[in-house]
């Protein structure tokens, strides 16, 4: 099963360059050209397949949603385990409430995530656990606006879209020390 | 002086010098567990059976003899919430060199173990490069390949020892999310320089193909350093638990970052932010702040035999040993107290690569029968010097439970019995 690309096409389709050197004799001490195999792609043919949403907002997908359009898609698709109203449950962590400086602390969505932008990458990659990417853009737009709006950060009609949700202000936004440099 | 009938105690409780490791011999103090032991041979000097009628063929692949079964990963339970989620713990006090076999190599997944299939299997590098790309399984095979030896730990490794109450747990369930293989795979900076990393670029943000699509990013400079995609692991092709088709491999650093079955590499001008980066494997201070981005490993130690759950069994000559590891380089020293840290001894670390992969280490112990504390404390080639408990602890939240590195105390009773303990 010989299904690897033959090398030395790709050396002759770049390296008319290195046959002219051949025929002046250099070609004992030209440099080997390095293995390049990978195919060409654009960002227009990973559009769907690109699922990361980074706190500036790029990549955010079309659509839009409320807390008010959200709070069905949250009772039939996450109350199970994190509760009606966000609370958590055994084996599912509360997504609102709680605060970072109780003892012990209670990190949430609410109380501990820096970026809005975590909650739409992580639910649209990821939730629910059953069914990862089940859910639409629209209905992520919606599920997101509403758990954040069980904390209070936004107003239950709010739209959250791939305009207005790189302007949320997190309640712990200036809660992390950044030591990647460390 | 007469070493070979005298043993040169170096440290407080037994410890004796680690030149009694090398070849020289114990004979007068090793002498009554030998004879003991000589007298309860001396029945099973008979030719046994399996000397006296053929054993098996060769087979295909091979499996650890039936009565070392007990040697096996400590493994969780079923999530019913997560399915998939998880991990799996090294045996490390049933293990005595520094490679892991891939089968006992700790497991921490998100959502399960995909079955990937590596001719229907992508990986693309793209963002802010001059041209994005598209490889397949076997395109990366015929590129040029580097093989290294690392560890592998979880940042939450160890973090039971974080609580307050110290659990009567062994090494495995406290310290077996580490592990060290060979690793051999395409260095990341290869492709990045085919596909042509742009000037504003500085972070590659970084997924995998599992249901979680874990998601993690990375400074540039160190995936142009020595991050690699790795293909094999202790020489065959990478288990699915630990990304088949292929992982990255991050040297040095918290092990969720060298995300498995990756499929995607998007440069970028800043992290990602993943919910594996914010949410998770940040780590909680005293005032509520967090750290975020902690990548290496922090300097440790731990002794894995004698440690928790195990008896001694008699009294006399016993090789403390265990592991040693740095995200920040090579083990350079390892001490061992056998008097709860008041009294140390430098152990003997065998020789082979230590630049972030496990050193062994080795130092022979009198037992008395009197209680002890075994205590281990690494040095690495950054200076950086393992801590004791209560300054890590000083340092966190009483509630993070991620980079714990603290010095593993071990209690051994005078019945023998080993325990953990905070000391």
């Amino acid at each position: 099963m010989f299904t690897r690309k033959p090398v030395y096409v790709f050396a002759i389709a770049a390296g008319v360059f290195t046959l002219s050197q051949a025929s002046i004799g250099l070609a004992a001490d030209a440099p080997a050209k390095p293995v390049a195999l990978g195919s060409p792609v654009t960002e227009a043919q990973l559009a769907v397949w690109d699922l990361i949403v980074a706190p500036d907002g790029h990549n955010l997908p079309e659509g839009s949603g409320t807390a008010a359009q959200g709070h069905a898609v949250y009772q039939q698709k996450c109350a199970a385990c994190h509760g009606a109203a966000g609370e958590g449950a055994s084996g599912s962590p509360a997504l609102v409430g709680g605060s970072v400086s109780t003892t012990p602390p209670l990190l949430t969505v609410g109380s501990y995530w820096p970026h809005a932008s975590t909650l739409f990458d992580y639910v649209r990659r990821a939730m629910p656990p059953t069914a990862p990417k089940s859910l639409s853009n629209t209905e992520v737009y919606q599920v997101t606006a509403y758990v954040l709006h069980l904390h209070g950060v936004l107003a239950e009609d709010f739209v959250l879209d791939k305009n207005t949700l790189p302007a949320v202000q997190m309640p712990n936004r200036d809660g992390f020390i950044d030591v990647s440099a460390n | 002086m007469d070493i070979k009938n005298n043993p040169e105690y170096v440290a407080g409780n037994g410890l004796i010098h680690r030149r009694h490791l090398l070849g020289l011999g114990l004979a007068g103090i090793g002498s009554m567990a030998a004879g003991s032991a000589l007298g309860a041979d001396a029945g099973m000097l008979n030719i046994p059976s399996w000397s006296k009628i053929p054993g098996n063929g060769p087979t295909e692949y091979g499996a650890p003899s039936p009565f070392a079964a007990n040697v096996k990963r400590l493994a969780g339970g079923h999530n019913a919430t997560a399915p998939g989620s998880g991990a799996s713990r090294t045996p490390l006090h049933l293990l005595r060199g520094t490679i892991t076999p891939n089968s006992l190599h700790f497991e921490r997944h998100h959502s399960g173990v995909p079955v990937i299939d590596p001719a229907q299997h992508r990986f693309v590098i793209h963002g802010l490069v001059r041209q994005a790309l598209s490889f397949s399984y076997e395109d990366l095979l015929a590129y040029p390949m580097v093989s290294q030896i690392y560890f592998l730990e979880c940042s939450g490794n160890s973090g039971a020892n974080t609580v307050a109450t110290a659990g009567d747990t062994n090494a495995a369930a406290l310290h077996g999310l580490l592990s060290c293989a060979e690793w051999t795979g395409v260095r990341l900076s290869t492709l990045l320089a085919e596909a042509g990393v742009t000037d504003t670029a500085a972070w590659v943000t970084v997924t995998g193909a599992d249901a979680a699509s874990m998601g993690r990013s990375i400074p540039l400079s160190k995936a142009l350093d020595d991050v690699m995609i790795a293909l094999y692991q202790n020489g065959e092709p990478i288990r699915p638990e630990q990304g088949y088709p292929m992982r990255l491999f991050v040297p040095g650093w918290e092990g969720n970052v060298s995300v498995k079955w990756l499929t995607q590499v998007k440069v970028a001008d800043a992290p990602a932010h993943f919910r594996d980066e914010t949410s998770k494997y940040t780590d909680l201070l005293p005032d509520g702040k967090s750290l975020q981005f902690t990548y290496p490993m922090g300097v440790k130690s731990v002794i894995t035999s004698p440690s928790g759950q195990m008896k001694l069994l008699r009294q006399g000559i016993h090789e403390i040993t265990g592991v040693a590891w740095s995200g920040h380089g090579a083990i350079q020293r390892v001490e061992i107290s056998a008097d709860g840290g008041r009294t140390w001894a430098d152990a003997h670390i065998e020789a082979g690569q230590q630049h972030l992969a496990l050193a062994r280490f080795r130092l022979p112990w009198q037992w008395s029968g009197a209680p002890a504390i075994l205590q281990s404390r690494a040095t690495d080639s950054s200076n950086n010097v393992q801590p004791g408990r209560d300054i890590w602890m000083a340092a966190y939240n009483p509630a993070n439970r991620y980079h714990y590195n603290a010095i593993q105390s071990w209690s051994v009773s005078a019945q023998g019995d080993v325990k953990n303990v905070y000391a």
